[in-house]
């Protein structure tokens, strides 16, 4: 084995970022700044959302542009469901609703994955191009049919008039809500690692850098991927979640092909497949909608610029350029 | 005599109205080299390929440890022991040369679907991994990552590969190719070897390598087999000195 430092410089970075995210919102709570911590909760959201994505994108190779799909069906469960059981109404078969938020992830991630499974099985027959334009497809057509269907507010979205509960949280709390966000994002992140580190994230990764080579050892890139989506769109799923109890509402936007255009961009912002990739580019992506959103209505101008320098600068994104280039052991 | 490992007949594969590879037939027995010679584009590379299920076949049948290879792909085949190496070198570039093994390891071990134990660590993988990287004298690149390889290097990478896998055939296309005098011999010695393990069907185009090596050769020309036989016989057979050794020579 080379000579590794204890830590490497990615690994700095890592934490001093993951630090960075929870300090904000604490000492924004200290000064009574709700709005920070509500700025704070918005970016780990986003981050997480996108780690699941990452998943997919980063070590796949599989640029999915339907996620939004699945952030708007986690953050549709978490609507109806509260729905349902705010209005004492019964959802089909007798079974109630709930306010509860683990049951509410449960049932997300369990949608998800079951509706990721076919729109995985049959967008996977493709590659390139024709990947990403059956995911969109395929997210398009969820998107109009929640547009078109009046029994969950159709256009205009859905309300959740209190926010889900947390056993022994109080969740109507902002700086609570954001612990509870922020926690999900470490497991994420966590999840993510050791998938990357396992045999599956090493097929998962030779086969975006070769799926010929992946073949030829024997292992069929076809399933490996199916897989990898499954889980990211589950993850993702669970973020919709959470990002429908942070605004208390949902609405077709989040299942929007703008949505998932946005978490492709956190990930190119950030970092394909670097574990805080996602993480950076969420920071870098709420702060510029913020510091920009607030001067000129035009500020997606200005990402945009930052994207294309991005892309053609530092191909690494921000991880890559503080922490260098990603090494494979 | 044995049965053979592979048994090739009335293979064909057009391009067009290229006829790349025109009914040909033939088998490779245990224990031989069998070298496919030459020109360029006569067809070896599209053979290979279709041996190995990486392009599929108009028609005629694969036969490998007696079973058909029809309705199998790449992968398939790979688990059932064809093993191979490419003319335009395939590899995972941005793992090391041992995560590329372990990534073989790791397939002839079983599943994939093994999410949480890290590989790095994991002695059952690294250990086979290097031993083979040993093998074929690449253990002093372990951690270089492949696209740092030279071009030999990256072929005695994939037969790396391909010895982890635990092949039961050898498919090499060209692997002397881009390698020096010196590269050449060593793995000429190192391929003499190795046909005591499996088979090995060699497309080469290192005439002394051929020579030196093969118990059988076939000469396929515009993909058709045109004679196949021992070194001696193929040296001696006219229209084989017509139509390819005579450019050469
Ligand atoms: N994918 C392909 N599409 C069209 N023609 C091809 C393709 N692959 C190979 N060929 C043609 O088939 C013939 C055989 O090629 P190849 O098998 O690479 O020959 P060799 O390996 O003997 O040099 C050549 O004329 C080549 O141009
Ligand atoms: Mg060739």
């Amino acid at each position: 084995m080379p000579p590794k430092p204890r830590l490497s410089r990615e690994t700095v970075v890592n934490i001093l970022l993951a630090l960075m995210l929870l300090a904000f919102p604490l000492g924004a709570s200290a000064m009574g700044e709700t709005f920070y911590i509500t700025l704070a909760t918005r970016i780990v959201v986003l981050a997480l959302a996108a780690v699941g994505l990452n998943i997919a994108l980063g070590l796949g190779g599989l640029v999915s542009f339907g996620h939004a799909a699945f952030f708007g069906l986690g953050g549709y469960v978490a609507g109806i469901l509260s729905t349902h059981a705010f209005n004492a109404e019964p959802l089909l078969f007798g079974i109630e609703g709930t306010t509860s938020m683990p049951v509410i992830w449960l049932v997300a991630v369990m949608i998800c994955g079951i509706i990721a499974l076919p729109i995985g099985a049959i967008s996977l027959r493709t590659t390139g191009v024709y990947f990403i334009m059956i995911t969109l497809a395929f997210a398009q057509m969820i998107y109009f049919f929640a547009v078109s269907w009046p029994a969950y507010g159709g256009e205009d979205g859905l309300s959740i008039y209190v926010r889900n509960e947390f056993p022994g949280v109080n969740t109507a709390q902002p700086l609570s809500f954001f612990l509870i966000c922020y926690v999900l994002l470490m497991l994420a992140l966590g999840l993510f690692w050791l998938l990357r580190g396992a045999r599956f994230g090493a097929a998962l990764e030779a086969g975006r850098q070769n799926a010929t080579r992946l073949a030829a050892v024997g292992i069929a890139p076809f399933n490996i991927r199916l897989v990898a989506f499954v889980v990211s769109a589950m993850m993702t799923g669970i973020a919709g979640a959470l990002f429908a109890d942070l605004n208390k509402f949902v609405s077709p936007s989040m299942l929007s092909w703008h949505m998932s255009g946005e978490l492709i961009v956190l990930i190119i912002l950030g970092g394909k497949a670097r574990l805080f990739g996602p993480v950076a580019g969420a920071m870098l992506y709420v702060l510029i909608e913020y510091a920009l959103g607030g001067i000129t209505e035009h500020w997606q101008f200005f990402l945009g610029l930052i994207l294309l320098c991005v892309v053609l600068f530092a191909r690494g994104g921000l991880l890559g350029l503080l922490a260098g280039k990603a090494r494979h052991g | 005599m044995a049965e053979p490992v592979l048994e090739i007949r009335e293979l064909r594969k057009n391009f067009g109205a290229l006829a790349a590879t025109d009914g040909v037939s033939l088998d490779l027995r245990p224990g031989e080299i069998h070298a496919l010679i030459g020109p360029n584009g006569a067809g070896k590379s599209t053979l290979i390929h279709q041996i190995s299920g990486s392009i599929r076949s108009d028609s005629g049948t694969i036969r490998f440890l007696g079973q058909d290879m029809a309705g199998l792909d790449m992968a398939a085949r790979a688990r059932l022991g064809l093993g191979r190496s490419f003319q335009i070198s395939s590899l995972a570039p941005e793992f090391s040369s041992l995560r590329n093994v372990m990534l073989a390891v790791q397939a002839k071990q079983g599943s994939s679907l093994r999410f949480f134990r890290p590989v790095m660590g994991d002695r059952s993988l690294t250990d086979p991994a290097m031993a083979m990287l040993e093998r074929v004298g690449l253990a002093e690149r372990a951690h270089l990552p492949a696209a740092e390889l030279s071009h030999g290097e990256r072929r005695q990478l994939e037969i790396a590969i391909a010895l982890a896998l635990g092949s039961k055939a050898f498919l090499f296309d060209e692997p002397m190719a881009g390698m020096g005098p010196e590269g050449s011999k060593s793995l000429t010695t190192f391929l003499d070897g190795l046909r005591h393990e499996a088979p090995i069907l060699l497309v080469e185009h290192d005439m002394d390598a051929v020579f030196a090596l093969a118990d059988r050769i076939s000469v396929l020309v515009y993909g058709r087999v045109i004679a196949t036989g021992t070194v001696d016989e193929i040296r001696n057979d006219p229209e084989v000195r017509r139509a390819y050794l005579g450019e050469t020579a």
